[in-house]
């Protein structure tokens, strides 16, 4: 037995429809320790797919198989849905991309966060409501006590995903899955979340799996990469060596990004092979 | 030389939200112009003050010397074209693409819709097969192909870009923005583009501005930000974090 968080292997995903069973992800296998796992790929590549695999989240009409599929030595495809439930938001957690959509909108931000410690922790009422404005100063909201109480729609895109992780943080997860956690923030502000995941997962000694479709930004991020496309995994390599990733597939998606000062035009496009998807 | 496009202290106020505060602008014939900024910063919506979609309080827009009044005739519309972000919201769900390309040309009564479709349709590297296709049938980048050729097909001679590789994977930004160039080149397009992501406009465009808060930030060239040379702070934060996360300590 490894001593390993997670531990993928031969993960499918098949949504059966009217014309054919959709093949979304086609035998991903991989590892994560006590470390920051980036999956990057292209829209429809199945990395959020992957990831909703691992909570539990799929689609009730899809087909999840695996020869293994393990968080900490449980086996999460034989768990009863009970124990999954108990699991999902206690151990294991996971930020979706856009706070204006995965926010309840009729609920004061407070208590979402609230609600999600109740449900996994006996503590009385005013305990929580403390330990909630305490995870809201974690994320550096400066004025909790004022954003406890608001909707929302009521605050910035910015604060509305650091609610977010002070939800998926308060019961002190294991194993935290964002999925593309900052792609609807302007870029300045999706530095100072990035931050302040960092600090909190690396303060935690939390697992991290980072979904997202920006090379760079997770090569910046991660202390691993994996590679994905059409449903399976091209290249794992640490992110250090991404200058050197062996996959055309990888390279075409380094290659084809503008950067400031390098004058390409035009742009190099990605040629994509048939056998890549094999 | 007249400005292909001039826009002098341009006020747009939502109720009492002042969105843009005397901003002005002048893009040469020929040049491509870049407004960079973060959300609210104000770079929409001068777009959309220019293309007349916006309430504009006080200032005047000037294209190719003359001035703008109140509301746009169809003789702006044939110069002016603009392309949006989201190619989910902007194209007509219940129309295929024919359908889509039919409409500018009906509405300017102009003839020979045949082989301008075919014509536009070429120019944006789609083959005749998209011609009947409904828009959901369509992935993002032929979406927002489709879109590029609407906007051509009325044979203008400045486009207004709004963010238009934003909701695009890295891969197909790439080829939008290399046909963007090649059309610009071919037809001598004048372009106003607006882009949150500094190396794409550093990419596209000769000069841009920067922008925050409704205001002008600063004005410089694609050199200039090569060669970081920025006055103000703000830009020098974007360019930061134009280079990715950094780990503190």
């Amino acid at each position: 037995m490894s001593g390993n968080l997670l531990e993928v292997d031969n993960l499918k995903v098949r949504f059966p429809t009217r014309t054919g069973v959709i093949e979304a992800v086609r035998g991903v296998s991989f590892s994560l320790g006590r470390e920051r796992l980036g999956i990057v790929g292209e829209s429809g590549s199945g990395k959020s797919q992957t990831g909703r695999a691992i909570m539990g989240l799929t689609d009730p009409r899809a087909e999840v198989t695996a020869d293994r599929l393990e968080f900490d030595g449980i086996d999460l495809l034989s768990l009863p849905a009970r124990e999954r439930r108990a699991l999902r938001g206690k151990r294991v957690a996971m930020i979706l991309q856009d706070p204006k959509y995965s926010l309840d909108p009729v609920i004061s931000i407070g208590r979402q966060i609230v609600e999600t410690l109740r449900t996994h922790e006996k503590v009385s009422k005013a305990e929580a409501r403390e330990r909630a404005l305490d995870m809201l100063a974690a994320v550096q909201i400066r004025d909790p006590k004022r954003v406890f109480d608001l909707y929302p729609h009521e605050v910035s895109g910015g604060m509305g995903q650091r609610a977010m992780i002070a939800m998926m943080l308060i019961a002190g997860p294991e194993l935290l899955i964002a999925d593309e956690p900052t792609s609807a923030l302007d870029v300045t502000v999706q530095l100072d979340v990035l931050a302040i995941l960092d600090r909190l997962v690396a303060e935690r000694g939390m697992g991290l799996v980072f979904i997202s479709h920006d090379l760079r930004l997770v090569s910046s991020f991660c202390d691993r990469v994996v590679v994905m496309y059409a449903g399976r995994v091209v290249e794992q390599l640490p992110a250090s060596e991404l200058a050197n990733a062996q996959h055309p597939y990888t390279q075409g998606l380094l290659d084809c990004m503008p950067k400031i000062g390098a004058d390409r035009h035009p742009l190099p496009v990605l040629a994509r092979k048939a056998e890549w998807a094999a | 030389m007249t400005a292909a496009l001039l826009a002098e202290k341009v006020e747009v106020v939502f109720d009492q939200f002042r969105a843009l505060k005397g901003v002005s602008v002048e893009v040469h014939p020929g040049e491509s112009f870049g407004l960079v900024g973060e959300s609210g910063s104000g770079k929409s919506t001068l777009l959309r003050a220019i293309a007349g979609l916006a309430p504009v309080a006080s200032g005047s827009i000037t294209v190719t010397g003359k001035p703008l009044g109140r509301r746009r005739d169809k003789a702006f519309y044939r110069q002016v074209q603009m392309v949006f972000q989201d190619p989910y919201g902007s194209l007509h769900p219940r129309q295929t693409v024919d359908r889509l390309l039919q409409e500018p040309l009906a509405v300017h009564g102009i003839g020979d819709s045949e082989t301008r479709i075919r014509r536009a349709l070429e120019e944006v590297g789609l083959s005749s097969g998209f011609r009947f296709r409904y828009s959901h049938q369509l992935s993002g980048g032929q979406r927002q192909r489709v879109a590029i050729a609407r906007a051509l097909i009325l044979e203008p001679s400045i486009l207004l870009l709004d963010e238009p590789t934003s909701a695009l994977d890295a891969s197909v930004q790439a080829e939008v923005l290399n046909l963007l160039e090649q059309v610009r080149r071919d037809r001598k397009l004048t372009y106003l583009m607006v882009s949150h992501d500094l190396a794409v406009i550093n990419h596209m465009c000769e000069r841009l501005m920067v922008m925050q808060n409704g205001e002008s930030v600063e004005q410089l060239t694609a050199a200039d930000l090569v060669s970081h040379n920025v006055a103000q702070d703000y830009t020098r934060r974007l360019l930061k974090a134009s280079e990715g996360f950094v780990r503190v300590g």
